[in-house]
């Protein structure tokens, strides 16, 4: 019974860091343009500002 | 700012400020594609004084810079051309669409969450845990969804009390009332440590609803996004000459009548006047599809919108820029927006008969068990169930899933679309209607007598022309072989020609009457010619037209197979429309079409009850497009023109025409299928649901099914992919019947 309830919360937990990660990727914009970014990783030397505003 | 520049001006005009001090302008590039563009892009920009940041992206086209305001105005759109790329100064794109789509997609990401996790405690819960396993895995659902209700379900509950309270329902009514009394049941059966409790069917009852409701979302601000990063130069602002002598650039806005303004070749006259100062040819296309470009002189009167070729002048301002012709064109243009028949989307249709017959059904459920067991709770069970099992998930799908694909698939193949409903619309057409200039012609000149002037002449000519701006001259100059006149100076008479002395001898290229003293064997067949003099000896005349677009007569041919009546409407005169309908072979053409006649014919066709397809690019043609049942313009367009029409084609070529129609086809009969689809569903399971043979897993797992079933059966838009080859396109929409089935649904 306890082992449920331990495994339940982690797994809510883990859940629950997912969409927090996933909350923080999309207001800091990474997901504004994915074409970009797909061609992005063929540059050599990119400055760090890697995310629109 | 120490010298005057037009571009700086502009440039100055379509930024914002930022937080730190900084200018932000966004620049549209359509033909960036790749790693080396964005690279050369941005490092281009930034190696500019001034320039802070330079940000590509790759999805919307655009190239957002940042400057610094104190120091001169970086020549943006010089340094792209250098690059090797066309660049427009575009406005800022609205941050209003965008809080919409953030707020649906964060409510989306809640409700997977909720659901996913509910999911997860419901399977122990099916696979047989026992009592108390049962209640704390339904008392743990509980707490899981009543955030997730509270979060992503206010969007629906927001909408359906609007509706309530303007005394109508919606789709969101029985959607609302559906996920609300199933939380509230569930609650009271995990208190009471009843058997069943229905958290999971409420959550992902939300998280496939609001997949539709981001998907159509996000097409329309996609659509939308294309369209603005479109948005051509026109006219910000203009040159005001000052009593005292000196210029002021001033916003369009706030130009007067009686203001004297300075237009400088090249540029779009941006109100209404008449020439004051200096001549110049005019290239009047985009006001009523005139192919050849006129000549103006002191007092002539122009229209806002001709664009001015090749000398500055002066025009005195008659009219504000709200009274000017472009102004009159978007007030036609409403007016017949509102004279449209109001097309009611398909899934309207259904979603209207759908909300009744749901709650009725539901009610009728209520009391029909109440009456025969007298057991509120067992009765009330039912009718939720009713209410959850008939969930409009497949059909919230049906429809936007069709059109995302559809809409991704069109810009593939170059066309951008800008509501969902057009594709419905253009399945539905039996006629199309053609402007000429610019859609079925490339809308600039072309020589046609080469084979009969001698070579030298042509090269003699071409040196000249390179001299000049004029659309002729620049035809012209494309023909030049050999360049041996490198050193000769030539003047440029603007509207008249262009003026060469070549060893004692005067050479002249330009209209008949100026160049040549003699003024007879011009031919008058709609083309358009300018001659070449020596001394006043004509040496050789050029005659040009507009030239067919080089698929269209491949286009027209395979539209004409596929029984489409084809007709074209033109604002040029009738000798230039009839050589393009006979060489096509259309034998539907009127000509000389003012923009209200234009309206007029379109409106006289929808009486009889034909479904006219309309496709043009003047701001002549917008109040058409905006009548015609579906519109379509090209890419090269006036901005009126692009905002009046349902499809935007952002290739040069219209090849993309049949293309758009057999997309269209083809989605329209997947959203009925799919519509069709949820219909049966809903007969099968809202019998068993009514007699109470449905449990929560059934429920969840037909719910389930049904929307991936839709799902699926729209992603299969994707195989029209191998069409986009010019071969097999031309097969496949002659094969497709002419519309019948759209009466079926009506």
């Amino acid at each position: 019974m306890n082992v449920i309830v331990l495994l339940v919360l982690a797994s809510l937990t883990m859940g629950a860091i997912g969409l927090a990660v996933f909350f923080w990727t999309y207001n800091t914009g990474q997901y504004n343009d994915l074409d970009g970014a797909a061609e992005r990783i063929l540059i050599d030397d990119e400055d760090t500002d890697a995310v629109d505003s | 700012m120490s010298t005057f520049r037009r571009e700086d001006e502009e440039l100055f005009l379509a930024s914002r400020p930022t937080k730190n001090g900084l200018l932000q302008s966004e620049l549209s590039v359509p033909g960036m594609k790749c790693a080396g563009c964005i690279s050369k892009i941005e490092s281009g920009l930034l190696k500019l004084p001034g320039v802070t940041r330079a940000r590509v992206n790759l999805t919307t086209k655009r190239v957002t810079v940042s400057w610094k305001k104190s120091s001169a105005t970086p020549p943006l759109l010089e340094t792209l051309s250098a690059l090797g790329f066309e660049g427009h100064l575009s406005t800022p794109l609205e941050n209003n669409d965008d809080k919409e789509l953030k707020k649906l997609i964060r409510a989306l990401a809640v409700a997977g969450f909720g659901a996913g996790n509910i999911m997860m405690l419901s399977v122990g819960v099916w696979a047989g845990a026992e009592e108390d396993t049962r209640t704390l895995f339904h008392g743990l659902s509980a707490l899981i969804a009543f955030p997730v209700l509270f979060y992503s379900g206010r969007i629906f509950f927001a909408s359906a009390w609007t509706a309530l309270k303007a005394g109508t329902t919606n789709m969101d009514v029985p959607i609302s009332v559906g996920v609300l009394l199933t939380f509230l049941m569930s609650l009271y059966d995990t208190i009471t440590h009843g058997p069943h409790a229905y958290f999971d069917a409420a959550t992902s009852l939300l998280f496939f609803l609001l997949i539709g409701r981001t998907l159509d979302h996000m097409m329309r601000a996609r659509a939308r996004t294309a369209i603005t990063g479109l948005q051509k130069l026109s006219p910000e602002g203009a040159e005001v000459l000052q009593p005292d002598g000196s210029t002021q650039y001033l916003a369009v806005e706030d130009l007067m009548p009686g203001m004297r303004l300075r237009i400088p070749a090249g540029a779009r006259i941006p109100v209404n006047g008449t020439i004051a100062g200096g001549q110049s040819d005019i290239d009047v296309s985009i006001i009523n599809g005139e192919s050849t470009s006129h000549r103006v002189t002191i007092g002539d009167k122009v229209q806002a919108g001709a664009l001015n070729l090749t000398g500055s002048v002066t025009i005195e301002a008659t009219a504000a820029a709200s009274n000017s012709f472009l102004a009159d064109m978007i007030r036609l243009m409403e007016t017949a927006e509102t004279g449209r028949h109001r097309y009611r989307r398909i899934a309207d249709r259904v979603s209207s008969l759908y909300s009744p017959v749901v709650h009725i059904g539901a009610l009728a459920a209520f009391i029909l068990w109440f009456a025969l067991a007298g057991d509120v709770h067992h009765a009330l069970t039912i009718a939720v169930s009713v209410l959850i099992i008939t969930c409009p998930c497949a059909l919230g799908l049906a429809v936007p899933m069709v059109q995302t694909v559809a809409t991704k698939r069109l810009f593939q193949a170059g066309v951008v679309i800008k509501d969902g409903a057009a594709l419905e619309r253009l399945s539905e057409i039996d006629t199309i209607i053609f402007d000429k200039t610019g859609t079925l012609t490339t809308g600039k000149p072309n020589l046609v007598n080469q084979d009969q002037i001698k070579p030298e002449f042509i090269d003699l000519a071409a040196a000249m022309a390179a001299h000049s701006s004029h659309p002729l001259s620049k035809t012209l100059a494309l023909y030049a072989t050999a360049n041996k006149y490198e050193e000769t100076h030539i003047s440029e008479f603007p509207g008249d020609g262009l003026e060469a002395e070549i060893g004692g001898v005067v050479y002249r290229l330009g209209r008949p009457g100026w160049a040549a003293k003699d003024d007879g064997d011009v031919a008058n067949d709609g083309s358009s010619c300018v001659v070449l003099t020596s001394n006043d000896k004509r040496l050789a005349t050029f005659y040009f037209t507009d030239q067919l677009r080089p698929s269209a007569s491949n286009i027209i041919a395979d539209l004409s197979r596929a029984r489409f009546r084809i007709e074209i409407l033109s604002g040029d005169r009738a000798i230039a429309v009839a050589k393009v309908a006979n060489h096509l072979g259309i034998s539907t053409f009127t000509s000389r079409q003012r923009p209200n006649d234009k309206v007029d014919h379109v409106e006289r066709l929808s009486r009889q009850g034909r479904k006219v397809l309309m496709i043009g690019d003047g701001v002549n043609d917008a109040p058409a497009l905006a009548a015609a049942h579906v519109s379509m313009a090209p890419a090269s367009a006036a901005d009126i023109g692009r905002n009046a029409a349902d499809f935007v084609l952002l290739t040069d070529e219209i090849e993309a025409i049949p293309v758009t129609i057999g997309i269209a086809r083809r989605s329209s009969n997947l959203m009925r299928q799919n519509i069709l689809f949820a219909i049966l569903y809903n007969m099968v399971a809202v019998p068993l649901a009514f007699f109470g043979y449905v449990t929560p897993l059934i429920a969840a797992i037909a719910m389930s099914t049904s929307s991936i079933i839709v799902v699926l059966n729209s992603l299969r838009l994707g195989g029209i992919r191998g069409q986009q080859s010019g071969q097999s396109m031309p097969r496949r929409i002659s094969s497709i019947s002419p519309p019948k089935f759209h009466e079926a649904v009506r």
